[in-house]
């Protein structure tokens, strides 16, 4: 079998090196990206090294960071210019190899095993990319080189910032055993615990393990994880486009204020069930299942879902499922301050729905017109142009137009 | 040291039939236009000083070399002395 040749690059600290680089005036300063007074959003989203160094975590509360880290400067955060950087890096990954996999806004794996004949071998190529962020747009990478995309992740993590790290065949025992399971990709908290609670502290012994521990404690993530840790990782790096069957479609929101009463959360609902409810038509599903997922002001979460009687894609069902899953599961203790909608079990629109007596199809094909029609509305004259009359009831909550500000974080993996 | 700084100015450039932009002349904080009499090189780049990445074009200007860099989002800046 070929090796293959794949490097994980890893924009150190993304937002916050691009705000640096527009911000020559603050170097050698400690800077945060975060904060929106008026949205609500007051939580670091990034920090550089040097505000990293002094504690300063991604998620702090803005309050929290100025604590540990007093000269701390805060700067809002600018998405579109974020963006249109991780659009030129991937332009630069792109001379390189048509095989890219972003992983989120700052990662992305490259195959390169192709084109080593005409641009070099991997490490070399790494360097190239790297010199080249740093040359045309001003900014740092991690890059790991090894033959799987677990390894090469790890490679990037490896060292920080403005770093390439190989991970070999012949290197993997020594550079990656002694580290602790949790850098495994796909090694979260929980997992860790549980391999924790069975003596696997390193990724070298989770490589060691018996396979029949690991499959009674993790079941079959136990073994593959392990695959992972001995290098046997062979996922394909998924160019964009050739994307995983979509199974959910959800929405979450934090509110500009704190929500306290149900006609709160009635309208957030509506808005994120229109975003839903259009997402779905768009891509030609229905679900069968309706999620709602809700956050208090004491950060305390959980979800609850329902299973539908009848597929959909009819935006008031859609907000008024969630809203019965709210009401029916919520005693109000303390405000809330995030909610979210999420449709799962999806079927397509053709799905042979069987009828029964009970439910008037009429009202619900007139709805699904409805829907239609606002969506063309929406999409020939902008999305405000056309609002439900609920949203009136308080312009600050409706306010969030869920679809077109919606970002998706990192793909899973599986 | 004198410090550097970014400069957004006015420039006049020419869509070339080719699909490429090719600034012609810039206009300078004082008002005066200033002919650019060559364009040497344009390639990505950063300006690490003024601190703004987009296409760095080299330009001959009054006989000497400045660097004039387009923002893609229609802004041109230069490196100024502040």
């Amino acid at each position: 079998m070929n090796t293959r040749i794949i490097l994980h690059s890893d924009i150190n600290c993304f937002y916050a090196s691009v705000e640096h680089l527009h911000h020559p005036e603050l170097e050698g300063k400690p800077v945060a990206v975060g904060g929106d007074p008026e949205r609500r959003h007051g939580i670091v989203l990034t920090a550089d090294y040097m505000a990293k160094g002094r504690g300063v975590k991604t998620g702090m509360a803005l309050w929290q960071a100025r604590q540990v880290c007093p000269d701390i400067i805060f700067l809002p955060p600018r998405m579109d210019l974020y963006l249109r950087f991780s659009r030129l890096a991937r332009k630069i990954y792109s001379d390189y190899t048509d095989l890219q996999e972003p992983f989120g806004i700052d990662e992305c794996w490259l195959d390169v095993t192709r084109s080593i004949g005409l641009k070099g071998e991997g490490l070399k190529i790494a360097k190239e990319i790297s010199s080249r962020m740093k040359a045309e747009l001003g900014i740092t990478v991690s890059i790991g080189v090894s033959y799987n995309k677990i390894f090469a992740k790890l490679g990037s993590d490896y060292k920080k910032p403005d770093a390439i790290t190989t991970i070999y065949k012949e290197e993997f025992r020594h550079k990656v055993w002694p580290l602790p399971a949790g850098n495994l990709l796909y090694v979260g908290r929980s997992t860790q615990k549980k391999l924790s609670g069975i003596g696997i502290r390193t990724i070298g012994d989770l490589a060691a393990a018996p396979e029949s521990c690991l499959s009674s404690r993790l079941g079959k993530m136990g073994i593959i994880l392990q695959s992972f840790a001995n290098g046997l990782d062979t996922s394909p790096v998924r160019q964009e486009g050739a994307e995983a069957p979509v199974k959910s479609i959800g929405n979450g929101v934090t509110a500009p204020r704190d929500m306290t009463a149900n006609q709160d959360i009635r309208i957030v609902l509506y808005t994120l069930a229109e975003s839903v409810g259009a997402r779905l038509r768009e891509n030609g599903f229905r679900c069968r299942v309706i999620e709602i997922s809700v956050r208090d002001n004491g950060l305390f979460s959980f979800t609850r879902q329902k299973k539908l009687d009848h597929p959909t894609n009819i935006t008031s069902e859609i907000a008024m499922e969630a809203f019965q899953l709210f009401l029916t599961n919520y005693r109000w203790q303390k405000p809330v301050r995030s909610i979210g909608i999420r449709a799962a079990d999806l079927v397509t629109d053709a799905f042979c729905d069987q009828l029964d007596l009970f439910t008037d199809f009429c009202r619900r094909e007139r709805q699904e017109r409805m829907d239609d029609a606002v969506d063309d509305i929406r999409r020939r004259f902008g999305f405000y142009s056309i609002q439900r009359g609920l949203m009136y009831c308080d312009r600050q909550l409706s306010s969030v137009n869920a679809k077109e500000d919606h970002t998706v974080h990192p793909h899973s993996f599986f | 040291m004198p410090k550097i700084r970014k400069q957004y100015i006015d420039v006049s450039a020419v869509f070339t039939k080719d699909g490429e932009l090719i600034p012609k002349s810039i206009k300078w904080e004082n008002g005066t236009d200033y002919e650019i009499t060559k364009v040497l090189s344009i390639r990505p780049a950063a300006s690490l000083k003024a601190g703004g990445a987009g296409t760095r074009y080299t330009c001959v200007i009054c006989g000497q070399e400045k660097h004039l860099y387009y923002e893609d989002n229609n802004k041109w800046f230069v490196e100024c002395f502040s």
